[in-house]
């Protein structure tokens, strides 16, 4: 059972167990002054407000919380915020681009590739940095193997794997 | 989770002084075991020393030697071109563990201190556990395991070693490099580095405290050796293995002119299976033998009804990798 969380009360400047953080999130600097107990995805949605990115099993079993720090796709819930001083980080709102939603969105769209949508933020995430990893989207079971961190209680896998394997083909053809 | 103070240390040396200082205190890595046992309430340190940020990242080929910083992820490991020509089963072992995200977090130093996965180990609510209080008995033995190790273990604690990379890294003899208070250095063999569990349940490995592992040095394999790592598990991906095999060999035609074998999933301590080695070299190519070996390799097991199966499935997981290996190589 999970019943220790970050406590409510506020931080002073004197106060050791409080952390200031400057990070840039979807492309906005953040200024954050948090518990040093707060893990990156309590900051992104209680801090920032960015409640796009899901707190699921909190403990690093689901993927639902997955993010981009620096480009590498990790757990938010497994990571303190205090660890993304500096860094970058890339949430599911700062996914789509100016021009539109990010092709991955569409085609879990055009694939039905979910169903309560609760795990499609980690899923979108995941699968966005899948397809900059070398190597990994050149069968079904290669994209299956390579998003299994990425729970889906739904069961929507079938079409998620779709989704994917469709933008991994339209990024070959582009790229050749 | 108990309140802890945050620092960031500017080296080495001082990253090591502020831990030794505070009995209380405790590392910061990739901390994916380590947050998660501090949710739960089972490690409550008031001071971490977050390490990240020190040089420690990146891997150096010299010769017949790899060596690994501490907080090189288990991707990036995997992702080194001298592990997938002359160490298949390091990169095998280590995209068999986890999922992406979590190797993008996880260090190859923190890979090697991880906690045990035993349920009991991790539910503060459960008072009998010899690892978390010694003396107080052992949840697991009285009532249900199931993913609990059947080497090095006996009644007082079956906590099982759950990584994968580090059974073949045992198997090449990797060793390593630790910085202590005072600028201290050591060296320390992996097969020497754990502790097991029928030796005393709650050491789980011989560094002090404020000691930090700073690099793994890894032996790579000579030109004409042939590794691969088998893993065996509940389901296909991201799930820890019921058993695993981590076989290394060279061959001469038919003939094992040297092997070396390795065990995950089964013991308190990645187990090196040294008789079973002995058992097969200079010897051909012989799935009874095989058996053998792997009998050989369990003999000592202590198993509980959850765990009796590990035996059989042990023996052959490893007659299955060594077939694999020694006729892939004749190939």
């Amino acid at each position: 059972m999970k019943t220790t969380r970050t406590t409510a009360r506020a931080p002073s400047a004197q106060d050791q167990y409080v952390v200031d953080i400057l990070t840039v999130v979807n492309g906005v600097p953040q200024q954050w002054r948090v518990d040093t107990r707060t893990t990156l995805l309590e900051a992104l949605r209680d801090t920032a407000g960015l409640t796009g990115t899901k707190r699921g099993c909190d403990q690093g079993a689901c993927g639902a919380c997955t993010v981009h720090v620096d480009g590498n796709r990790v757990l938010s819930c497994l990571m303190l915020a205090a660890q993304a001083d500096g860094r970058t980080v890339t949430t599911v709102e700062g996914l789509a681009g100016e021009l539109g939603l990010h092709p991955l969105q569409e085609a879990f769209l055009r694939h039905d590739a979910f169903q309560c949508g609760f795990c499609t933020p980690g899923q979108l995430m995941s699968a966005a940095c899948l397809l900059r990893e070398p190597g990994r989207t050149r069968s079904d079971a290669d994209i299956r193997e390579y998003m299994s961190g990425n729970l889906c209680r739904c069961g929507a896998y079938d079409n998620i794997v779709a989704a994917i394997r469709d933008v991994a083909a339209q990024q070959a053809e582009d790229g050749a | 989770m108990r309140a802890f103070v945050y620092e960031r240390p500017a080296d080495v040396e001082q990253a090591v002084a502020a831990v030794a200082a505070d009995p209380q205190a405790a590392f910061l890595a990739g901390g994916t075991t380590q947050l998660d046992l501090m949710k739960d309430g089972v490690w409550t340190p008031d001071r971490l020393v977050d390490i990240t940020r020190l040089p420690l990242r990146g891997i150096m080929v010299e010769g017949q030697l790899m060596r690994v910083g501490a907080l090189t992820t288990m991707e990036q490991l995997a992702a080194e071109p001298a592990v997938t020509e002359r160490l298949l089963m390091v990169r095998e072992a280590l995209l068999a563990g986890a999922s992406t995200q979590l190797r993008n977090m996880a260090t190859i130093g923190g890979n090697l201190l991880q906690r045990t996965r035993c349920r009991y180990f991790r539910d503060p609510s459960v008072a009998a556990c010899n690892r978390r209080s010694p003396d107080s008995g052992c949840a697991a033995v009285d009532n249900t395991a199931r993913m609990h190790a059947i080497l090095g273990v006996d009644e007082r604690c079956v906590a099982l070693h759950a990584s994968d990379v580090a059974v073949p890294l045992v198997a090449v003899d990797a060793q390593a490099l630790v910085a202590g208070p005072g600028g201290q250095q050591r060296h320390i063999p992996l097969t020497e580095f754990w502790v097991r569990a029928d030796e005393g349940p709650s050491i789980e490995h011989v560094l002090t405290h404020g000691e930090l592992v700073t690099a793994v040095d890894v032996p790579l394999l000579p030109a004409g050796w042939r590794s691969g790592y088998l893993k065996v598990r509940d389901r296909a991906s991201y799930e820890f293995a019921l058993c695993s095999a981590a076989v290394a060999v060279l061959m001469d035609g038919d003939l094992i002119a040297d092997v070396r074998i390795a065990l995950g999933g089964v013991g308190s301590v990645p187990w090196r299976a040294r008789q079973a080695e002995q058992m097969l070299r200079g010897t051909h190519v012989d799935p009874v033998r095989f058996e053998q070996a792997g009998r050989a390799t369990v003999a000592g097991a202590y198993t509980l009804p959850g765990t009796a199966f590990k035996v059989d499935l042990a023996v052959a997981t490893l007659t299955r990798q060594l077939l694999a290996m020694t006729t892939e190589a004749n190939s």
